[in-house]
């Protein structure tokens, strides 16, 4: 395994971006990592099928953690349709990091949990109100 | 000075373990993951290989040689596990796994259980003597009620309280994964005969590690795997007594557990077969019978020996840091659960793995004894008969590096 704790890792960890919960909120989702039973809550403002700002809340590993972090400056100014093709490859591409099979559902909890708030306020709203 | 204490012969047991000799990210190897599974010894391997290479076919089918041979090996190893736990021959039931077993009663006495009636676990549950009993409940209006646990073991006054004329079923570990608590089974399962109740032992975390006789302690039912005690992955056993077994409807149908079929009904197997549908795994009950020998010839209270000696050397070493909180008894298992200071589990783990040390991190298949902790994770170290004190040495000087990295 590569070193997952690099500096930029330890830097989000310790000092995350966006870590707070958003009182107005278009899209909020919560979820647990099945490896550890770590939590996570991802909050967004969404307008025109973009997203205008996101949060989140989580409890877990500096991976989770610092994926956390870093997803939600990436996705800020992102569309809908964009975030929901983002993948494995999008993710460690995002963490600069090689994530073994052990380790990415850590590296993947955030990004999943913001596709299924996506989705599910989609269903809610219609695609094409979002 | 340590292969002097210590209560076997660690070194000449290491060279019989092949992976042992592999590095792991340019380390050399400890491996302190054995309550997740064992490693194998070279014999256990070769008797799979031999099987494979000489003995090959299927079981109780076939009047050719190899087909005897296979069947005679596939039985052996039923006879050579019942003698290992002193249980009879048709009281061993081959499953895939321990999960299976638990399983397999807790569907069987499904079909018996009515609206009302009871089933106690305890808060300690690994989730696979856990969640089948909770969903038979669910299933059949029953009611499961779950013994209080605190770290320092289980709440036995709770258990005398939650057994009750309604109780049918008692689920309890005989060791716990996480916190190595060992569970006085025995006394337990005399309350629950006392209410009619059945019991049921969760021993995957005991068998491998310490003697362990069914007859002595009583139970009914009991649930472990082949994969913890130096055997192959695919098989788990389940003990049941032969006079439950009997009267129990098979958990799965099909060939081999039958006697005799007509287009409208079937008359089933003897026991054990009734409970083994389908081709068994036959190369792994080859394995698991070297894995028996293997560890009857090192011998079951030498091996529980050696495990305390390390579980002890371990926990004064850890515990001296104040920034380590280990969690469970003093008397336990071989295994210490605990945390590096404000460090999540799997970046210890990790950190950990990159100095050669396999330990696992997480809930440990045991969530609500981790909420009940207060943590969602935990590092968990556990040793066999393979591990001595200088890979626990290794770990306290690689907890050094996993602080330095986050301080």
């Amino acid at each position: 395994m590569s070193n997952l704790y690099q500096e930029h890792i330890l830097d989000h960890y310790s000092s995350p971006r966006n870590r707070r919960a958003m009182t107005e909120h278009d899209i909020y989702e919560r979820d647990t990592n099945p490896l550890c039973g770590d939590e996570i809550a991802i909050y967004a403002k969404t307008k025109s099928g973009t997203i205008t700002e996101a949060s989140f809340l989580a409890r877990g590993c500096a991976i989770s953690q610092a994926a956390a972090s870093m997803l939600t400056e990436t996705v800020t100014g992102m569309t809908h349709k964009e975030i929901k093709l983002m993948g494995v490859k999008e993710m460690t591409d995002i963490l600069q990091l090689e994530v073994g099979a052990a380790r990415i559902k850590c590296a993947m909890l955030s990004i999943r949990t913001l596709q299924s708030g996506i989705t599910r306020y989609e269903e809610k709203n219609g695609a094409s109100a979002s | 000075m340590d292969a002097i204490t210590l209560a076997i012969n660690t070194e000449s047991i290491r060279k019989d373990f092949p992976i042992l000799r592999r590095t792991i990210n340019g380390k050399q190897l400890v491996y302190l993951d054995s309550a997740a599974t064992s490693q194998k010894p070279r014999q256990v391997i070769d008797a799979i290989k031999s099987h494979y290479e000489n003995s090959n076919a299927n079981v109780h089918r076939g009047v050719h040689t190899l087909s005897q041979e296979a069947t005679e090996t596939y039985e052996a190893a039923h006879e050579k596990c019942a003698q290992f736990i002193n249980a009879g021959f048709d009281e061993i039931i081959f499953t895939k796994n321990a999960t299976e077993s638990i399983n397999l009663v807790a569907y069987s006495l499904s079909h018996s259980l009515k609206k009302g009636d009871e089933i106690l676990s305890t808060e300690m549950e690994h989730h696979s003597n856990l969640v089948p009993w909770q969903q038979i409940a669910l299933a059949k209006g029953a009611k499961i009620k779950f013994a209080k646990a605190t770290e320092e073991g289980l709440d036995l006054e709770d258990v005398k309280k939650k057994i009750t004329k309604k109780t049918r079923i008692v689920a309890v570990t005989h060791a716990s994964n996480v916190l190595g608590t060992i569970n006085p089974v025995k006394e337990i399962g005399e309350l629950a005969h006392s209410k009619g109740a059945v019991m049921l032992v969760d021993g995957a975390q005991s068998v491998p590690h310490m003697p362990v006789d069914v007859k002595e302690i009583g139970c009914d039912f009991m649930a472990f795997s082949a994969h913890k005690m130096l055997g192959p992955d695919g098989l788990g056993i389940l003990f049941g007594k032969s006079e439950l077994l009997k009267n129990m409807p098979p958990f799965l149908f099909g060939g081999d557990m039958i006697r005799e079929v007509k287009l409208d009904t079937t008359r089933f197997n003897s026991l054990p077969w009734k409970f083994e549908a389908g081709t068994p795994n036959v190369a792994g009950a080859a394995g698991f019978s070297a894995a028996i020998d293997y560890l009857a010839s090192v011998g079951m209270d030498n091996i529980r020996e050696h495990e305390k000696q390390l579980t002890a050397y371990c926990m004064k070493r850890l515990g001296s840091e104040t920034d380590v909180k280990i969690y469970g008894p003093r008397k336990r298992t071989g295994l210490v659960s605990f945390n590096l200071g404000k460090i999540h589990a799997h970046d210890t783990a990790a950190l950990l793995d990159q100095e050669g040390i396999e330990v696992r991190a997480g809930h440990h298949c045991a969530m609500p004894l981790a909420e009940k902790l207060g943590i969602t994770a935990s590092v968990r170290a556990s040793f066999y008969l393979y591990n001595k004190k200088q890979e626990i040495d290794l770990l306290a000087s690689a907890l050094e590096k996993a602080r330095s990295v986050f301080k």
